[in-house]
């Protein structure tokens, strides 16, 4: 009996294989839009390196940076970003692309969003309606630029009653969570396309600069431990800026709609 | 009651076609948590049967405490896993984190207790029966626990697979410890956590389904080649 258990799991044991491991930690956003499968590849035929995702919010992402757990990290969070190369976790931050956050909510528009002449104007509307409105609550990227929003709006989201609920998940938890209970909330543009369980959510309103999400990738410094592969790090960032990635990610669509623009200045 | 019909389709589909990657992570769902039951067993077994034998001052405590360790939250497991693991800590030179291997190291932790507490009381029905047998033959501590073992292999089957059961399907503690990297710590659970994420519940109910499945599988074959509920034999 022994025998024939043992004999299984060496046969299950008997697969793995590698080129160069490097290791990236990526806001959820980045992951459940699609782009990732397509830059992958390319990585891998190009660089040869196997680069490996930590699907995290840009927290979190920052965390394993400044433990040195990651080599590089790619958020979207400037004043978070600035910190981190302030505080001497990151090398040097540099854009790479943007996107846009969206406002979401049900197809009925009970706080008559659609027609709001800004995103704060459309955030007071939610707030005046007190109409159901649920928020990352995860120290995230969204979740920073959700509460950057509602401070132009001039309100604060700490004060507010039982309808805005902080539901402290990743993106498509979160907007599982809206479907769940027909609420408004603040997603970027390539979650939102991606996401298959829209329900009877519909995109209300875009378009306001406030909601521009920038994407910026940071190097971990390497002196913080020997493991942190920089030389990586710095060919993937080569390889980031360069037109073929350019062409992949400006070229990257979902039903036609172009999710992100690349930005990145030659240096 | 819609999704759950496409999930038993997404996941006749999955299985009938071969889906590569469906394979991938069921084999490293499989690999993980074998080798963690496997480490988990062998060091909860003669724990547990030693705690059926011996006597000694704090016996009760170490029960109570390892009875108590069996609600163990995998989350909390996974989090402290990772803070020993990560690279600015005790363990970081080692690089371990983010690999298989911090995953069978969160799940012995978590499945040791079940299996030592499942394995204490069978061990101590046992030890009553033969308590007298093996103290008149003068055996030593070492041949009561190895007696005690064999002869109660079949109740120490049920509490490995209790173990099993337990890390097969555990998903807070190996998300944080392995981050659920695709092709190197993505498993089973990790999978289905991300597809629901991704709000596609059809695939995410097709994978706990193969999931099951595979548990079911497991179960079977362990029971088959032990030869269990088997006419003339114990």
């Amino acid at each position: 009996m022994m025998k024939g258990i043992l004999a299984g799991i060496m046969a299950i044991w008997a697969t793995t294989s590698v080129a160069e491991d490097m290791r990236m930690a990526v806001t959820t956003s980045f992951d459940s839009s699609g782009l990732a499968e397509v830059l992958l590849p390319a990585i891998k035929e190009d660089l040869d390196i196997d680069l490996q995702l930590l699907v995290v919010g840009t927290g979190q992402a920052l965390r394993l940076g400044e433990a040195g757990d990651v080599d590089a990290v790619l958020v979207h969070s400037r004043p978070a970003e600035e910190a981190f190369v302030a505080a001497g976790h990151g090398t040097h931050r540099r854009e790479i692309m943007y996107n846009d956050f969206v406002l979401i909510g049900p197809a009925s528009d009970p706080a008559d969003i659609a027609n709001a002449a800004s995103a704060a104007d459309a955030l007071q509307r939610i707030a005046a309606a007190e109409a159901p409105f649920v928020s990352r609550g995860d120290d995230s990227g969204t979740h920073k630029a959700e509460l950057g929003v509602w401070a132009t709006a001039g309100l604060d989201a700490a004060g507010f009653d039982g309808w805005y609920r902080p539901v402290g998940a990743g993106m498509g938890q979160a907007l599982n969570t809206a479907a769940g209970m027909d609420a408004y909330i603040l997603s970027d543009r390539a979650s939102w396309l991606n996401f298959a369980n829209k329900a009877d959510l519909a995109l209300l309103y875009s378009g306001d600069p406030v909601l521009f999400n920038q994407y910026a990738y940071l190097p971990v410094d390497p002196s913080k431990n020997a493991n942190v592969r920089n030389d990586l790090a710095m060919a993937l960032e080569t390889w980031l800026v360069s037109p073929r990635a350019a062409a992949l990610i400006n070229d990257y669509t979902i039903n036609g709609e172009t999710l992100f623009v690349f930005n990145a200045k030659a240096e | 009651m819609v999704d759950i019909l496409d999930g038993l389709i997404a996941a006749f589909w999955l299985v009938v076609t071969f889906d590569a990657e469906l394979w991938e992570i069921s084999l490293r769902s499989l690999r993980v948590t074998l080798t963690a039951l496997v480490i988990a067993s062998a060091i909860a077994i003669p724990l547990g049967t030693f705690l059926a034998v011996q006597r000694f001052r704090y016996r009760r405590f170490v029960i109570s405490m390892i009875n108590a360790l069996m609600g163990l939250p995998p989350v909390v497991v996974g989090l402290v896993v990772y803070i020993l693991l990560s690279r600015s800590g005790p363990f970081g030179v080692l690089n371990l984190l983010f690999t298989p291997t911090a995953m069978i190291i969160a799940q012995v932790i978590i499945i040791t207790p079940v299996i030592a507490s499942i394995a204490h009381q069978s061990m101590r029905e046992l030890w009553a029966e033969y308590h007298d047998l093996l103290i008149s033959l003068n055996t030593s501590k070492r041949q009561r626990i190895m007696t005690l073992i064999w002869d109660g292999r079949r109740n120490l089957l049920t509490a490995a697979l209790a173990g099993f059961g337990r890390a097969i399907g555990e998903v807070g503690a190996i998300m944080i410890v392995g981050g659920n990297i695709d092709n190197v710590t993505r498993v089973l659970t990790t999978a289905i956590a991300l597809e629901t994420g991704k709000g596609d519940f059809a695939l995410a109910l097709g994978l706990g389904f193969v999931l099951i499945g595979l548990a079911i599988f497991v179960n079977l074959a362990i029971h088959t080649l032990s030869q269990t509920e088997r006419e003339g034999r114990w």
